[in-house]
């Protein structure tokens, strides 16, 4: 199979990142683009063979890895998805009984949603606006703190919100209170059966994902009770359902010595680098400077500042090699939360590929 | 203070910090001091003075009656409430609407009696008025209180006081800015003529002297006198009969002699020769009763209005003119002196010669008419009752004291701004204005604001230009735009303005110190050479030989804290003057005192200060510190900085960023920015929603606008920690990227990140005020208040009424929804109805609706009751919603550059950094490139460099060589420690395409401030709605959902264009349509009878002639205002 000339490859699979701006940074989508040299563009097999997924780091919240072999314009829609159309569960609506705290209503309703919540919202159905609240579509949770009087301030953290697994406890006020005194009274959800009773949740029970939150300050004599109903949502209506604390990738770097630099050259070179990418190596002609750790650079592009070191190193992106990270916010570990945006990613192509069909 | 913690451990470099001395000197004196010490100086000692001068009253009827006030002085602030005595708070006082005043007490002496017995009694503690307490002043309750005790009181520890409670809003008597009294003031007038003005202000009159020459004669002018008056003929009329004498004073160089020759010869010409003849001649030139004060005598009216009149400040002892006549030759020197050199001309706009008129001396002015009022009214009412032949019960004469009139007088002056004293010649407008409250910097930068009184529309722009002498005195940036651009000014950060000093014993302290009198002296050697004339406060004192040793004397004597600290001297060796000025309103500010260029100021005194064991008066008292006025600073060498030093530095700056005010203080690397930019950004600072105080949820203001989350700026600067910015913020840090994006950010837009927005940036509170009077009525009935109804029509509406008929807090509130279910009794009028109160038939329901637009919801955040003014009831509602920031909303950074939101983008679409990191905003770039705001560019850095390594970054002005603004050099060096690019520039990621983008970004945290423009308050349209009665067009603005006018020039714009139907749409039959009927015969209007069913004419008495036209109601209407006007406008009709 004919080679690209290594100008062409060169921008072909690289971003240079030159002293005063990028170059190169589209990439050359067109198959056909150097048919005239032989070469094929993209091909699927290619795609098959080379394509491969590496994971450099997994914590509980959080996930690198290196994905290669695929266009940047794919890369991009994980981050897409990952950031606005994976759901998760998050509070929506909260009835306040009592807060007599300084904290305005819609200010605490307002913090509560951003509470990450540690629940699945794979097991939960999305809620319409004429669905009534169900054990399949809401949580409930139950929020009653007090500063007594005579006490010290206190905090209110997200612990405090309490699972109420059989839904709403506060009732509806009724026309008629004389109906049907035997008839249970009705609360603002109508649950058939506990969430609790469930196996999903019998084991781990729902609660917010962190603890130490902190949802409002008390000073003495204040109280706060409210109820919060937790619906699924997505992070496009709201931020709040953003399953991902942010999602992003980088291209990886590359930095080439163009030259050989030698000596104190090298040594200033290394200097440079505020996040040591050149090491010395001692070779027959003098200290010479090697690119050691390429995937730290942060291209604050400090080795190519000064005059004329353009012409020692060249700063370049991989166009198709993506670091990539996520940062869960909890509710799914961010593993699944990738897979769960591949399936999302999916499902939009089944759904264009049937409407074209 | 809040001053960081490191700061302070850091040791103290060579060169001393002096930095420490200005929270030392604000938390001494505070932000307001010149308030709160010109009105304390008022309450404790000008009150005294003027009820010492007016303490007698006699009866004209009997000069053995009388009053006399011994002593008088101010309680604690409180008010009688059914005849208890109840402490007021000024929170209490704002929430019910009430003054925060304190009584006026007298001690008197005086006769009462009856039938011929009298006997003189004392009383003590007799109440005359009430005096409105300036918050934070002696009399205050806040006064010396800390922070807890402040809290108790429910008071802010950062409001800095100053001002004044009055009917429950808050009054700042501004600083009113003066030109001097009693100096000379050399000038041009308009013709181009040489004039010497002296305003003289005494206590008993104002009057002003002219001095002027018009072709090469000099002349007087004075109100008083009908034409202007050759000026040797003043002199003569005031006993310097002798030409040669005159000449003499003047000064006898040849060329003053020459110059005084043309005048002398007119003199001459007059036949004017004496003291005698001056004063006939004189006489036939004074106004006609314009001098009502003038005694019997007719030849003594020139006279006294020499001795009264003209420059009065210059006092006539005993009938001696003399240092009348000096004064006036010190004035034609002056003059001649200017004539020949150009130089010697004063300028007007020269600081020094300026003088702010402070709270204190302006309430003192009215309480002095006011007391003065008092008394003749009281004498007016004791005499009348003496004047009775036969009076039988026992007199008093303290029972005539009213103390309604002074305190009303002042109440109504402070609320309305009205300063009136006939008395004074004094009517100003606009004096007291209500305090700012929509930013905690805004209400800072009110009460140093200082008001002009020239008049705006004066096109000259001298006054309205930066003078050099507001150097350190006044803000360079913080002034309006506008009309008032220029006069308008702020004081700056370490400015103190004096108030008076007491004048005796620094005038005999003068001539201990070798002045030697006037009256001793020769007019041949006033001008001597190798002497200087004293002046003191504008008189002339003598004259001094050594004037260098006596002015060095006097500084020693004010550095050693002899005499008072803000007593100035100031030798003029041009005028061969030496000026000592102790009177109030002069702005000044403190320096440190240098010998021979070295500091006085070692690094163990700062030290000392460090460690709590100095105050900044111990500096002051040390002589280590002087305060200098802006004529003294003439005298001295002040260099900026202790390495600048000469041998002749007399002076070092304390830091030179106090040069700027309170609002250009926010700004962050101001010294960098192009100046109408800071000039900008002191305005908009003062729109900033943020925090307003600590108390800003107990307070109940007629709008609020919060912050929900506000933040510190990352950037700081020293003023922000000095007045307590950082502890009530306005704004938030937004990590800002300079790009172009989506084409919605022209025209200085900023595109928004809908996430951002999400998570709560931007969002704000808006709270109003809703208050709700149940009146009570002439016949004993009042308003009342039921329960809420729950059936019925409006049942659906008062479901957010407790059981009280109240809505409660919490409560969300939708339009037309009822707040107070409120009853009125039918009858209000006629015989009083006893207490028993009527039936529920005689009330009729006035329940109190929420207005507001339909869909849009509110929230009750507070209910309080309380009783108004009239004692009835007041429910007052603080109504409180919730806003995110939508498109149209108006933003801007610190460094003057607005914008509104142009969009609002999905988190997703938004350029993402390489870690990460996806800007809040994006401004456009074409922001800079002709605004220059340099400032701005370094405070990104500064911000992103703060936010690597966890430390507030500083941006001081001028503030890099002392460090306390951090260099772009070691900005940059963190940046790259941190890995970023020194620029501030990122490599980015498109949202959209996922491919990086075609250039670095300029991307960091800058401090961004919501303003309280926004789109929900302005936007506006209407298909159909109200209209106004009279001409039945709709009706005009946003407030009554008025119509948008097709105005003349859009009616231009269709008549041009051609688009009659469209304009007969607009104009007619969308505004006020109306069908006439037309008398086609006296082309009258006539009226359509509904009976006959058709129109008639009532001036021909027939309905044969009657056409149907339509036409504007508001035409109709014109034609029947014209005929009520005697013109009779007939239509004449024709078939089209």
């Amino acid at each position: 199979m004919p080679e690209l000339p290594e100008h062409l490859e060169l921008k072909r699979t690289r971003v240079s990142c030159n002293f005063d701006a990028p170059t190169d940074t589209e990439p050359i989508l067109y198959s056909g683009a150097y048919a005239s040299m032989g070469v094929d563009n993209t091909n699927m097999e290619d795609f098959f063979k080379n394509f491969k997924i590496k994971i450099n780091r997994l914590t509980e919240d959080e996930i690198e890895f290196d994905m290669v072999g695929i266009d940047a314009a794919l890369a991009n829609a994980f981050r897409r998805i990952l950031i606005a159309e994976v759901p998760t569960m998050a509070i929506e609506k909260v009835f306040i009984a009592n807060n007599t705290s300084v904290i305005q209503d819609e200010v605490l309703a307002h913090r509560l949603g951003l509470i990450p919540l540690n629940v699945d919202p794979r097991l939960f159905e999305y809620k319409s606006e004429k669905d009534l609240p169900n054990e399949k579509n809401t949580i409930v949770f139950g929020l009653h703190a007090r500063c007594e009087r005579g006490a010290p301030r206190n905090t209110v953290k997200s612990d405090e919100l309490k699972w109420l697994p059989n839904g709403s406890e506060f009732l509806l006020a009724t026309e008629d209170n004389d109906s049907d005194p035997a008839a249970k009274a009705r609360t603002y959800t109508s649950f058939s059966c506990g969430q609790d009773s469930l196996p999903e949740f019998s084991v781990n029970p729902i609660c917010a994902r962190h603890p130490d939150i902190t949802i409002a300050r008390l000073g003495p004599g204040q109280e706060i009770e409210l109820e919060a109903h937790a619906v699924k949502g997505v992070g496009k209506e709201h931020a709040k359902w953003s399953p991902v604390a942010t999602a992003w990738y980088r291209m990886l770097p590359e930095v080439v010595l163009l030259q050989d630099v030698y000596d104190e050259k090298a040594e200033k070179l290394v200097r440079k680098c505020p996040v040591n990418v050149f090491d010395i190596e001692d070779v027959a002609n003098g200290r010479k400077a090697v690119v050691a750790r390429p995937r730290a650079c942060t291209l604050c592009r400090e080795c190519i500042r000064e005059e004329g070191w353009d012409q020692y190193v060249a700063l370049r992106r991989k166009r198709d090699h993506f670091i990539f990270t996520i940062e869960s916010t909890g509710a799914l570990p961010p593993e699944v939360l990738f897979t769960e945006a591949v399936k999302i990613l999916e499902d939009k192509c089944e759904r264009v590929i049937t409407e074209l069909s | 203070m809040g001053i960081d913690k490191q700061f302070m451990a850091a040791p103290i470099g060579s060169a001393v910090d002096k930095f420490q001395l200005i929270p030392e000197f604000l938390k001494v004196r505070g932000l307001v001091r010149e308030h709160l010490e010109s009105y304390n100086y008022f309450v404790n000692t000008g009150i005294k003075k003027i009820v010492r001068v007016n303490n007698l009253i006699t009866s004209s009827v009997d000069p053995n009656i009388y009053l006399r006030f011994k002593d008088v002085r101010i309680g604690e602030p409180s008010v009688v409430v059914d005849g208890v005595n109840e402490k007021l708070t000024p929170q209490f006082c704002r929430l019910s609407d009430m003054t925060y005043a304190a009584p006026i007490y007298v001690n008197v002496e005086c006769v009462t009696g009856s039938h011929g017995e009298k006997e003189i009694r004392e009383k003590k503690d007799v109440i005359i008025g009430r005096m409105p307490v300036m918050l934070r002043s002696c009399y205050c309750v806040l006064h010396g209180k800390d922070e807890a005790e402040l809290a108790r009181l429910g008071e802010c520890p950062l409001d800095p006081g100053g001002y004044f409670v009055v009917k429950g809003t808050e009054k700042v008597v501004l600083m009113q800015e003066q030109l001097s009294n009693n100096r000379i003031i050399i000038d041009v007038d308009k013709k181009g003529n040489l004039i010497a003005s002296v305003t003289s202000s005494t206590a008993a009159l104002r009057s002003k002297t002219n001095i002027l020459m018009e072709k090469e004669k000099i002349y007087l002018q004075i109100n008083q006198f009908q034409t202007k008056i050759p000026i040797i003929v003043v002199m003569k009329a005031m006993g310097m009969e002798s030409d040669q004498e005159v000449v003499q004073m003047v000064g006898r160089d040849p060329r003053y002699s020459s110059l005084l020759l043309p005048s002398v010869e007119e003199c001459a010409g007059l036949g004017v020769h004496t003291q005698q003849q001056a004063l006939e001649f004189l006489e036939t030139k004074v106004k006609m009763a314009s001098y009502p004060g003038a005694s019997v005598e007719k030849e003594s009216r020139a006279m006294s209005i020499l001795r009264d009149v003209f420059i009065a400040h210059v006092l006539v002892r005993k009938n001696n003119f003399r240092p009348k006549c000096i004064y006036a030759a010190v004035m034609l020197r002056r003059m001649l002196e200017a004539f020949l050199n150009k130089d010697a001309m004063d300028d007007k706009d020269y600081v020094g010669n300026k003088r702010f008129e402070l709270s204190g001396q302006l309430i003192s002015l009215l309480f002095e008419d006011l007391f003065k009022t008092m008394i003749s009214e009281a004498k007016k009412m004791a005499d009348k009752v003496l004047s009775k032949p036969s009076r039988s019960s026992r007199f008093d004469f303290s029972q005539y004291i009213v103390k309604d009139s002074i305190s009303l007088g002042l109440e109504r002056a402070l609320s309305t701004g009205n300063w009136y004293a006939k008395r004074f010649r004094v009517d100003r407008k606009g004096v007291s204005q209500v305090l700012q409250r929509l930013s905690f910097i805004g209400s800072m930068g009110h009460v140093t604001r200082i008001q002009p009184q020239f008049e705006k529309s004066r096109k000259v722009s001298g006054p309205r230009a930066l003078q050099p002498s507001q150097w350190g005195m006044l803000c360079p940036c913080d002034t309006p735009e506008g009309e008032s651009c220029g006069l308008v000014k702020n004081l700056a950060l370490m400015t103190h303005v004096t108030t008076d000093e007491e004048e005796g014993p620094l005038i005999s302290l003068c001539y201990l110190l070798g002045v030697e009198d006037l009256q001793l002296l020769s007019g041949e050697e006033l001008h001597s050479p190798n002497s200087f004339l004293v002046i003191f406060n504008g008189l002339i004192l003598g004259k001094h030989r050594r004037p260098q040793h006596f002015s060095n004397a006097m500084r020693r004597l004010r550095r050693a804290g002899k005499i008072g600290e803000f007593v100035s001297v100031f030798v003029n060796e041009k005028q061969r003057c030496v000026y000592i000025a102790s009177d109030g309103g002069r702005v000044c500010r403190p320096l440190v005192i240098a010998d021979k260029g070295v500091s006085r100021i070692k690094w163990h005194h700062m030290k000392e200060l460090l460690d709590g064991v100095r105050t900044f008066d111990d500096f002051l008292r040390d002589g280590l510190i002087e305060y200098l006025d802006v004529n003294e600073e003439n005298n001295a060498l002040i260099a900026l900085y202790e390495g600048d030093a000469l041998p002749e530095t007399t002076h070092i700056e304390i830091e030179p960023f106090t040069i700027l005010g309170v609002c250009a203080g926010l700004i962050p690397f101001p010294h960098h920015n192009q100046s109408p930019r800071n000039t900008y950004q002191c305005a908009m600072g003062k729109q900033a929603m943020g925090n307003i105080s600590y108390n800003q949820l107990c307070r109940m203001d007629t709008l609020l606008y919060l912050l929900v989350y506000p933040q510190r700026p990352l950037l700081t600067t020293r003023t922000i920690e000095l007045v307590g910015y950082d502890k009530l913020g306005a704004g938030q840090n937004a990590t800002v990227a300079v790009m172009s994006y989506s084409g919605y950010d022209i025209e200085d837009a900023i595109v928004m990140n809908k996430s951002s927005l999400d998570r709560g940036f931007g969002r704000c509170i808006v709270m109003k005020k809703k208050p709700i009077v149940l009146q009570k009525y002439e016949n004993n009935t009042s308003d009342r208040i039921i329960r809420p109804t729950k059936e019925g029509y409006f049942a659906e509406r008062m479901q957010t009424l407790d059981y009280d008929g109240i809505t409660a807090p919490g409560e969300i509130i939708r339009s037309d929804d009822i707040l107070v279910n409120k009853e009125t009794p039918m009858i209000t009028r006629g015989p009083t109805i006893s207490s028993g109160g009527l039936p529920d038939s005689q009330y009729k329901r006035t329940p109190v609706k929420s207005v507001g637009p339909v869909g849009q919801t509110t929230v009750v955040e507070r209910v309080i009751c309380c009783s108004d003014k009239n004692n009835n009831l007041c429910i007052k509602f603080m109504m409180r919603e919730t806003r995110r920031p939508e498109v149209g909303d108006k933003f801007s950074s610190r460094h003057g550059q607005k914008g509104v939101c142009g969009t609002i983008i999905q988190q997703e679409d938004f350029p993402v950094s390489e870690r990460g990191i996806c800007p809040d905003l994006i401004m456009n770039p074409h922001g800079f490139p002709s605004r220059m705001t340099v400032g701005k560019m370094i405070e990104l850095l500064g911000s992103k460099a703060g936010v690597s390594t966890g430390r507030f970054h500083y941006g001081s002005a001028f503030g890099e060589p002392s460090g306390h603004a951090d260099k772009v050099e070691t900005i940059s060096e963190t940046l790259v420690k941190h890995g970023f690019s020194y620029s501030g520039k990122d490599f980015l990621y498109s949202g959209i395409t996922g491919s990086p983008l075609q250039a670095y970004i300029f991307m960091g945290p800058i401090y961004y401030q919501k303003l309280k423009h926004m789109v929900l308050d302005k936007m506006h349209a209407r298909a159909m709605g109200p209209r106004v009665m009279m001409t039945r067009q709709p009706t005009e603005g946003r407030s009554r959902n008025g119509g948008l006018r097709v105005g003349e020039m859009e009616r231009d714009c269709l008549i041009a264009y051609g688009a009659s139907s469209l304009l007969y749409e607009r104009l007619m039959l969308s505004s006020d349509p109306f069908e006439a009927q037309v008398c086609r015969a006296c082309g009258l209007l006539g009226y359509y009878n509904h009976k006959l069913k058709t129109g008639f004419c009532s001036s021909c008495r027939s309905g044969n002639n009657i056409s149907t036209m339509k036409l504007p109601y508001a035409c109709k209407l014109l034609f029947q205002e014209l005929q009520s006007m005697n013109i009779v406008p007939r239509l004449k009709l024709a078939e089209v």
